[in-house]
């Protein structure tokens, strides 16, 4: 039920917006996260956008994973 | 490549798993309160891989599960109702009320729609102007500001035959009255990643405070999962509880405010019955003096009729994690996935329905 799946924006047309969702796109509405932009990443769910994913922390969440699996390697901690 | 395509990384995961193993000496049971979670644990075999000092429990966070028999048959009264047609998501077709499903309703010339979003509700209720539209409003904190979005846009709008049947919860005192149940000893928590995109992780700081239990905001990939029972085990490891966000990429500590402006524009709290927790407090959303006319409840004259419990169903128990799937007398047997007795065998995030598909490798 609270299923929500990262779509790309594509283009805004006031508080509607046409994402790609792996390919296929939808309109989505903006309502509830109007800051977004085209080319940011949005959480869609049930037809809006709730939130703008932040893909700076993306990249800093996969590192911080790297660091985990490589301190675990070298017998660290 | 997509933004998830990272946290499924195979040789990242064994290298967490790992770290994991190294650095878990305690014997912890940690709970994911999430219905979305305990599909991902249960898809991916998390359960397995963990060390045996990690003992993971399913919470009751699925918002079709703990949907109560009463305000099902709500929902089937409405339902059956001449000149009304009742829009739903559709985890809740087959859900079984106190007699029927809003399937069966259906086959019996009930005209019930499934949509994808309330802005589907909503063009039917254009499209169909001499018909009263009622929307099925069930979910979480992920779920509530969506449809009080379609609300407001109805006022605006002048929808005149647009309904929603308010359903929705909020998560906090559900934890709450679980934890004060002392039922189940829960060392940390896995706490939702959709709802906290809109709540944000500070509505879980009265866990760690009031109750000294450790707090991490998860996502849905394999990764996400893995780092969150990491941080987890670190916190339980020295002894702190603290929230953190494991899901940095889509939850802050404040939340989305818009989403949540517009929820408390719409809807404000009111008690709620949940399968297997009873009535909680302050945990339903009910639609605001000035949406009333929104109200299916306060415009629609019907009878739900006498709730029934389903016999041998332990869905409450399953619901409260002091009990599994597993020690259901009707489990794979009577209740199936085609055949469901109890809700947690319908919905796609119940814990029955994710230990049906895929729980031969949990034994």
């Amino acid at each position: 039920m609270c299923l929500a799946v990262p779509a790309l924006v594509k283009s805004i047309d006031g508080l509607e917006a046409e994402v790609d969702l792996g390919g296929v796109t939808r309109r989505t509405s903006l309502m509830l996260a109007p800051e977004a932009k085209v080319g940011d990443y949005v959480l869609l769910h049930a037809g809006y956008a709730i939130s703008v994913l932040d893909q700076g922390e993306a990249e800093e969440t996969l590192s911080i994973l790297r660091e985990m699996a490589r301190a675990t390697a070298d017998g660290g901690a | 490549m997509t933004l998830a395509d990272g946290f499924r990384d195979t040789e990242l995961a064994r290298g967490v798993l790992a770290g994991i193993r190294q650095a878990s000496t305690r014997q912890v049971r940690l709970m994911e309160f999430c219905g979305g979670h305990t599909v991902a644990i249960m898809r991916h075999g998390i359960r397995q891989l963990l060390p045996p000092t990690i003992e993971m429990l399913s919470g009751p966070g699925c918002p079709v599960c703990v949907t109560d028999n009463s305000d099902l048959d709500k929902a089937l009264a409405l339902a059956r109702l001449p000149g009304v047609i009742l829009a739903t998501f559709g985890d809740m077709l087959k859900v079984p009320g106190s007699r029927s499903s809003l399937q069966e309703a259906r086959a019996e010339g009930a005209d019930v729609r499934i949509v994808y979003s309330t802005l589907d509700a909503l063009d039917i209720a254009g499209q169909n102007p001499a018909c009263r539209v009622v929307f099925l409003g069930v979910g979480f904190e992920t779920t509530a500001p969506t449809v009080a979005a379609s609300v407001l846009q109805a006022a605006k709008g002048g929808v005149p035959n647009y309904y929603v049947l308010s359903m929705h919860k909020v998560c906090p005192p559900a934890i709450r009255a679980i934890l004060d149940s002392g039922e189940v000893k829960v060392s940390g928590l896995i706490c939702p990643g959709h709802v906290s995109a809109v709540a944000g992780s500070r509505a879980w700081d009265f866990i760690a405070l009031d109750y000294g239990i450790p707090c991490v905001v998860s996502g849905f990939e394999p990764l996400d999962i893995l780092q969150a029972v990491r941080m987890l085990v670190d916190q339980l490891e020295k002894g702190e509880s603290r929230v953190e966000i494991a899901y940095r990429r889509g939850v802050t500590p404040d939340g989305n405010r818009r989403a949540l402006e517009v929820m408390a524009q719409v809807f404000e709290p009111c008690p709620a019955r949940w399968r297997g927790l009873g009535a909680v407090p302050g945990s339903g959303l009910r639609l605001r003096d000035a949406y009333r006319r929104f109200d299916a409840e306060a415009a629609f004259d019907f009878d739900p009729g006498p709730t029934v419990e389903p016999e041998g169903c332990i869905c409450g128990e399953v619901l409260r994690a002091v009990r599994t799937p597993r020690d259901c007398g009707l489990f794979r047997t009577v209740c199936t996935p085609a055949s469901p007795v109890g809700p947690c065998m319908v919905s796609s995030e119940g814990a029955c329905a994710a230990c049906y598909l895929y729980g031969a490798a949990d034994e």
